[in-house]
């Protein structure tokens, strides 16, 4: 095809120039679906970039583009990232696979990087966190915290990712407090602090004195500011000004070390494709402070737990495990693959609802 | 001391003058506002208005213009046409969205025969789609008399959730994995709004948004029904007595634009986007409101102001991603657009004037 030709010729001709005038700069481009400001998602992506820039200083050069819709216009920001000389872009949103990959087969001498999505090619990686690990600890403390037994969820979408986050908080909420019961609203956004508040100011008024999110604003912690008596969980971001209470813990995305190790995967001329998923144990998953509103003892047990999966001895789906229909899923301490994990599109048995669809 | 007074007709030289005084006006606004963030305004405007189209990589920017242009140009057509009978059709938003789903339907509904009748199917799917969508608010207006404004609003949010609920349920990619979002019409060949010519940018979309205009230019100036739309808006009620059926108006006017909308969506979803997912729709049904009032409801105007407006979408990104402006100011910079438009307009039908002092 004529355009690919064209654009390809573009780029190694940049990639010429570039490599002519600058020799020891290497360009990392990000795509981002919010704001950098979200205090979420977005705000730890680009917690992510400025850390490449502080560690290899003038031998990078980062550009970004937030609030990037997920279609058409994505390809446009990503081709445009091409263009102008990026050998290694981030796109930090599932949305944006197909793009990715549209542009990924334009430019096969640069390098792309797709958060949470499935599909690779030679020159475009897939990676991804275990949020989940975080998840069950959040879902321990939880369970203990509670006094209505109420656990108000506010879901995004429909999607793995956040399906898996809802079993593994329920499956160790459950584990000590069986009376427990999760009230679950999707919001149908990543970020959207009125649709969130208002989900949380829902929730609450539904008996939750425990808010989970997995939306990226800091809405929902200022509701239950507001509403008193309600413990939240940072989401993606630590989330500290709410802290002590209503926000007890958080779950950190932490990107830093991954994308500094991937430039640096490109400088050395070293970079593969690859699939990864890492947790706690590598770091990507981080879980912030536990304030001293939770008491000592389910605090301890909290970092146990974390401590447990750092280590490899526990793994959060770990049998016997049923389906929401009954159905078996684990057996007694069998452990979930992670295929399945990956296209988990099913509740565990005892939550209640539907997953829409 | 300066005075307003109002002109006996509205100026025809200052209608086709005040919008580009928006554009010049908007330029040193929003350069100031630029500054202020601390980057070079004229180098920002440069970037914005000169670098998609003389820049470097313009041979990738100028196709991207007609694909960004094109839909926003189309449905405006519909809606000018609207506008000028006073019919006011703000949810052109709902009707691209239902355009995708019906024509992406029945593309997917195909999937994998192949065939050179799927694609025709899906165009006329996709304007029957976005027609039935405007047909619900002009026959809840014409039967029960509601505001066809607040109803054709309602029902974008309804067609929002009829688009997640698609992408999430029956249009879901059976081979997606459980993650949300049909399959890719752009890897199915029967069904993909390819470009006519290679690097041009130019697919089907674009081809029916200069087609659309051409229509509307001679359905105004040349065709009864023209007349009478414009009748209808200057004079309702001498449009009365010179026979204009406003039920009839409003079906007709609703009914273009919803359909003119659902191509939109329907060729939007066929190619540049691919796929119906959960966050398809971005904004194209409300912005082309601005770019039919940008182009005075004229026909030629609105495919300038068309390209125009996806100038500024194309270069406040390349202004974002090499200057590193936030993607807010570049918003604010397309808001101040219209906001000027709006302002000037008061020269249009006001002249300024030096009051003299009056002496008692």
């Amino acid at each position: 095809m004529k355009l690919t030709h064209l654009l390809t010729s573009a780029a190694l001709a940049l990639g010429l120039a570039t490599g002519a005038v600058a020799q020891d700069t290497t360009k990392v481009g990000f795509i981002y679906v919010g704001p950098i400001g979200d205090g979420g998602w977005t705000y730890e992506h680009d917690k992510g970039r400025l850390a490449i820039e502080e560690h290899f200083g003038d031998q990078v050069e980062t550009v970004y583009q937030e609030s990037v819709p997920e279609g058409a216009d994505a390809e446009r920001a990503i081709t445009q990232m091409a263009l102008q000389g990026a050998d290694l872009i981030f796109t930090t949103s599932f949305g944006f696979m197909e793009p990715t990959v549209a542009v990924a087969e334009k430019f096969p001498n640069v390098k792309f990087e797709h958060a949470t999505g499935y599909k690779t090619l030679p020159n475009l990686s897939t990676y991804s966190a275990r949020f989940y690990e975080g998840r069950a600890v959040q879902g321990h403390i939880a369970g203990k915290m509670t006094k209505s037994n109420i656990v108000g969820y506010i879901a995004s979408f429909p999607i793995p990712e956040v399906i898996r986050g809802i079993n593994a908080a329920y499956l160790h909420a459950k584990k000590v407090n069986p009376e427990i019961e999760f009230k679950i609203i999707w919001a149908y956004t990543w970020f959207d602090p009125a649709k969130e508040a208002d989900a949380a100011t829902a929730l609450i008024e539904q008996g939750a004195d425990v808010i989970l999110q997995h939306t990226d604003s800091t809405a929902p912690q200022a509701a239950a500011e507001k509403a008193g008596d309600v413990i939240t969980f940072g989401q993606a971001s630590d989330m500290a000004e709410y802290k002590p209470l209503p926000r007890v813990s958080s779950i950190i995305d932490n990107w830093a070390p991954y994308y500094i190790a991937r430039t640096q995967a490109v400088m050395d001329g070293t970079w593969e494709s690859q699939q990864v998923w890492q947790g706690i144990d590598k770091g990507m998953v981080k879980i912030g402070e536990i304030t001293d509103a939770v008491p000592a003892d389910v605090r301890d047990e909290a970092l146990a737990l974390k401590q447990a999966m750092a280590e490899g001895e526990y793994h959060p789906f770990t049998g016997p495990i049923n389906r929401q229909d009954g159905s078996a899923w684990l057996a007694e301490g069998e452990v979930a693959d992670d295929g399945t994990l990956l296209g988990m599109d099913f509740y565990v048995e005892g939550i209640s609802g539907q997953i829409p669809n | 001391m300066l005075k307003l007074e109002k002109r006996p007709q509205p100026s025809r030289l200052w209608t086709w003058v005040t919008p580009l005084l928006a554009v010049v006006i908007t330029m040193l606004a929003g350069g100031a506002l630029f500054a202020a963030l601390g980057k070079d305004p004229v180098e920002a405007i440069a970037t914005i208005f000169w670098q998609p189209l003389f820049g470097e990589f313009a041979f990738y920017y100028r196709p991207q213009l007609l694909i960004k242009g094109a839909p926003l140009i189309l449905i405006a057509i519909g809606l000018s046409l609207g506008f000028r009978a006073g019919i006011w059709n703000i949810g052109a938003e709902g009707q691209y969205i239902v355009g995708a789903l019906t024509g992406a339907g029945v593309g997917l509904a195909f999937y994998p025969t192949e065939s050179v009748l799927i694609f025709p199917l899906m165009v006329l799917a996709g304007a029957l789609g976005g027609w039935g969508w405007a047909m619900i608010p002009a026959v809840l207006k014409l039967r029960f008399g509601t505001n066809e404004i607040l109803v054709s609003l309602m029902l974008v949010y309804v067609a929002e959730q009829l688009l997640a609920a698609m992408a999430l349920g029956p249009m879901k990619n059976p081979e997606g994995m459980g993650f949300p979002g049909s399959r890719n019409l752009r890897q199915y060949e029967s069904a993909h709004n390819a470009e006519l010519i290679t690097g041009t940018g130019m697919h089907w979309g674009v081809v029916a948004a200069f087609i659309a205009v051409i229509f509307a230019y001679v359905l105004l100036t040349r065709h009864s029904l023209g007349y009478h739309i414009r009748l209808t808006g200057q004079a309702p009620r001498a449009a009365r007595f010179a026979g204009v059926r406003p039920a009839r108006l409003v079906l007709v006017c609703l009914g273009t634009a919803g359909a003119l909308a659902g191509l939109a969506g329907m060729f939007e979803v066929s190619g540049p986007a691919g796929q119906v997912s959960i966050d398809f729709n971005v904004g194209y049904g409300f912005t082309a409101i601005i770019v039919a009032f940008l182009g005075r409801l004229h026909p030629l105007g609105i495919l300038l102001a068309g390209l125009l407006m996806a100038l500024t979408y194309i270069g406040g990104e390349i202004a974002q991603s090499n200057m590193g402006l936030p993607a807010a100011a570049i918003q604010l910079f397309q808001g101040m657009l219209l906001f000027f438009l709006l302002a000037v307009d008061v020269l249009t039908n006001y002249r300024i004037r030096l009051a003299r002092r009056e002496v008692a």
